[in-house]
């Protein structure tokens, strides 16, 4: 069905630029090769044992020694939020992309939750076209399953679809599709252009008020319990009612070991179902709310060791297929105040990469090829954009890729990101590395300042 | 000690201190002359984003009985409409001089924020924040049992001296009532067994917060069973949040005749409690609820003494925070 689509391919926002040499990278992380990129696709691959001739070398190309660096193809994220058009004084889409770009990525999916509602075919087209003329990023609009995110009538997906945005990805997020009825039509009807429901698993009535993990610290410190159970009840009826209608669905921001249980289960059955975590859900836990401190303030919530055990065993062992940011960016005055009050998101497209590689690469969870798998591979797949990323490195292909340093060790200073908005809970947190480059269909989005004059 | 914030950060010494200096601030309230010149220049602030007349009038009366000049700030507002910000609010204390600020607030963690946020630099004291803490009513109900309890005629205490310097080795406790909702319970929880009393929570299960199994507590979910299995010494009577039993399908339990079957002091519950026990409640009471007049009003009752013995820790508390330092020296 995909195969009538136009190519989302934005190549004529490009501009124009020269030739890159990469040479003696890492490719994957697994053996040292010479990259040659030119007129933005990867025109060379090659062992580093044999040398690049002369000819093989274009004119005037940019050579970047790779010594030491690690070569994945560029980074997709399934879940972003842009907050333009509505709310800029947070996030704008250029604000936004530089952050991405900052953090690895080369294509980004913005979620739907933006005023107005990113509902209608017009909104996604604004948001899909702001974001090619930025160039820095690919940014696919997520629609809206429901108008407003109300949960009550389906959206105009068919036309989200169709429009030059090509909506894939559909999510209520920050909501969740509650009323059956209306998540299995949605199911339902998205199997008319391939498309995918990503749910925020959220029980509305087992979660009012609630303002963290309900559990040991929420006892102690007298904030309102969002228990697991709201999560796990609404991925174990989803799970169930793609089976039964034969759609996918896509599960957001996996936070609980009850939730890796259950899809765990579905894949044994051969569901079609895929499930994303996020870095925080990977690195921190309720505990953290102990000092009250809203940066901590997320949703869902940190949860304890023994779910943050869970989540990164699950995505270990491909229960859960990627890892996405949920980059939420929130003003100052949403963040600097009493917790109740308090917005709930973080920050986290420059500090994703950083964070895997601690928590899943560093400790022999992961390689650096299973790491191109769910951060590139796969969420290209889920979001169907895999005619333009996650392509691999591979002679022929769009050169869209992210460099690694995994020695550059850097302490995280929320202050210093390229977002609008800085409520990163990661402030003094030591990461072992970062991307120091980011080349999108040939071009840097982003270069570290070691390169500085190198593309003069 | 900068702050009062929370029971759970009071070592045992800590409280015990309060809690002495307490009976030396109510010895001087027999006084002719009840006033003190402690804190003299002091600027104690009442800050309430939350209606609470007992609360404010009995911190006002401390703060003034000590000679600090006190401002009352009503900041109210709701969670939803929440008007100017507490920082704002708290930047402002620290441009007039605030040497003190107790806060009421309807957030949890508020009186943390307050004091770890780097807004103001005075003593924050927490006069009870949403459902986490309210640590001068524990402070005033260990007051009321010590005073009670140990050093008396007969009951565990019975071989102390006396209540001055003494924890509350040895006592039972019972808390009766709304324990997830219940700041109350909370910071008598802590403070309880930082002072070496043991803790019983008789609670409906809808009301005990998941999580309590880390509690050094005994759950029972009945009042019955809970005068059955234990001695008590002190029996704390919550008060139960009209809101928490509004019907439909948010309601905590069925109806308010059968929490007081299950959770209400009557003349016979009360009967079966050791000689020597007291009946306790943080007030307002709801009589007819969880409480009988005939309990309420009769001899084993200490109710109105917890409000004047309020009086004298929240002395105790402002004076150890704002004077304290430099006297023990």
């Amino acid at each position: 069905m995909s195969a009538s689509q136009p190519a989302a391919v934005p190549t004529s926002a490009t501009p124009t630029h020269g030739a890159i040499v990469i040479e003696n990278v890492l490719l994957l992380g697994e053996r040292a090769a010479h990259i040659v990129l030119d007129n933005g696709t990867i025109a060379l691959v090659r062992d580093a044992d044999t040398p690049l001739t002369d000819a093989e070398i274009p004119a005037g190309a940019a050579r970047i020694d790779g010594t030491g660096l690690v070569a994945l193809p560029g980074l997709v994220d399934l879940h972003t939020h842009l907050r333009e058009p509505g709310r800029e004084d947070a996030e704008t889409i250029e604000s936004g992309s530089r952050s991405a770009s900052r953090g690895g990525f080369v294509a980004i999916h913005a979620m739907a939750n933006t005023t107005p509602t990113a509902d209608t075919a017009g909104v996604v087209e604004q948001v899909w076209s702001r974001g090619r003329e930025i160039g820095l990023v690919d940014v696919y609009p997520v629609g809206a399953v429901t108008v407003g995110l109300k949960g009550e009538q389906l959206s105009e997906m068919g036309a989200m679809a169709m429009s030059k945005a090509r909506v894939r990805v559909f999510s209520d997020d920050g909501k969740c599709v509650h009323d059956p009825v209306v998540m299995r039509r949605a199911l339902e009807y998205v199997k008319t252009f391939d498309g995918v429901v990503a749910q925020h698993s959220q029980d509305p009535r087992l979660t009012e008020g609630s303002q963290m993990h309900e559990g040991v610290v929420s006892a102690e410190l007298g904030l309102t319990g969002w228990p697991a159970v709201a999560e796990e009840s609404i991925v174990a009826r989803d799970i169930l009612l793609a089976k039964h209608v034969g759609s996918r669905v896509h599960v957001c921001h996996v936070s609980t070991a009850g939730s890796v249980k259950i899809l765990r289960w579905a894949k044994e059955q051969g569901i079609n179902v895929t499930a994303e975590a996020m870095p925080h859900h990977l690195l921190l836990t309720d505990e953290n709310v102990r000092g009250y401190d809203p940066l901590f303030k997320v949703n869902p919530p940190l949860r304890t060791q023994e779910d943050v055990d869970a989540v990164r065993e699950g995505l270990a062992d491909g229960t859960i297929d990627i890892v996405a940011t949920d980059h939420a960016p929130h003003s100052d005055e949403d963040k600097d105040c009493e917790w109740g009050a308090a917005a709930m998101g973080m920050i986290g497209l420059e500090t994703a990469l950083g964070i895997v590689q601690k928590v899943m690469v560093d400790t022999g969870r992961m390689t650096w090829a299973d790491v191109a798998y769910r951060m590139s591979y796969l969420p290209a797949r889920i979001g169907r954009v895999e005619g333009t990323h996650g392509l691999g490195i591979e002679e022929g292909v769009a050169a869209n890729i992210t460099l690694v340093d995994p020695n550059a060790a850097w302490t995280v200073k929320a202050s210093a990101t390229a977002s609008r908005s800085n409520n990163s809970p990661f402030g003094g947190i030591e990461l072992p590395g970062r991307a120091v480059a980011t080349i999108l269909r040939g071009r840097p989005t982003y270069l570290d300042s070691r390169f500085e004059g190198l593309f003069a | 000690m900068k702050h009062l914030l929370s029971t759970n950060d009071l070592s045992r010494a800590q409280a015990i201190r309060i809690l002495d200096t307490a009976e030396q601030m109510a010895a001087t309230q027999d006084r002719e002359i009840r006033k003190l010149p402690t804190l003299r220049g002091k600027t104690i602030v009442n800050l309430f984003f939350e209606d609470s007349t007992r609360t404010r009038i009995s911190f006002e009366a401390a703060a003034k009985r000590l000679s600090a000049d006190v401002i009352n700030f009503s900041a109210k507002g709701s969670s939803v409409s929440k008007g100017e910000s507490l920082k704002d609010t708290a930047l402002t204390l620290q441009a007039m001089g605030a040497d003190a600020v107790v806060i009421r607030h309807w957030a949890s963690g508020a009186a943390y924020r307050l004091a770890e946020s780097g807004w103001m630099h005075g003593s924050v004291l927490n006069a009870g924040d949403g459902t986490h803490q309210h640590p001068t009513q524990a402070l005033l109900d260990a007051f009321t049992m010590r005073k009670h309890l140990i050093g008396a005629q007969e009951g565990p205490g019975a071989h102390m001296q006396t209540p001055t310097g003494n924890d509350l080795t040895g006592l039972t406790v019972g808390l009766v009532g709304d324990v997830l909702h219940s700041r109350v319970a909370r910071s008598n929880v802590s403070l309880l067994t930082t002072l070496g009393a043991k803790v019983v929570l008789v609670s409906p299960p809808t009301l005990v917060p998941v999580g309590i199994e880390s509690w050094p507590v005994e759950v029972v979910h009945g009042l019955d069973e809970a005068l059955d299995r234990f001695d008590i010494d002190a029996l704390m009577m919550l008060r139960v949040q009209r809101e928490r039993m509004s019907g439909g399908g948010s309601s905590f339990f069925p109806s308010a005749q059968e929490y007081t079957r299950l959770f209400g002091l009557d003349g016979d519950r009360m009967r079966r409690l050791p000689g020597h026990a007291i009946v306790m409640h943080p007030g307002p009471m709801n009589r007819g609820l969880e409480i009988t007049a005939e309990a309420a009003d009769s001899e084993r009752s200490v109710i109105v003494e917890q409000v004047s013995n309020g009086v004298a820790v929240r002395m105790a508390a402002l004076y150890l925070l704002l004077a304290g330092e430099e006297d023990a020296q």
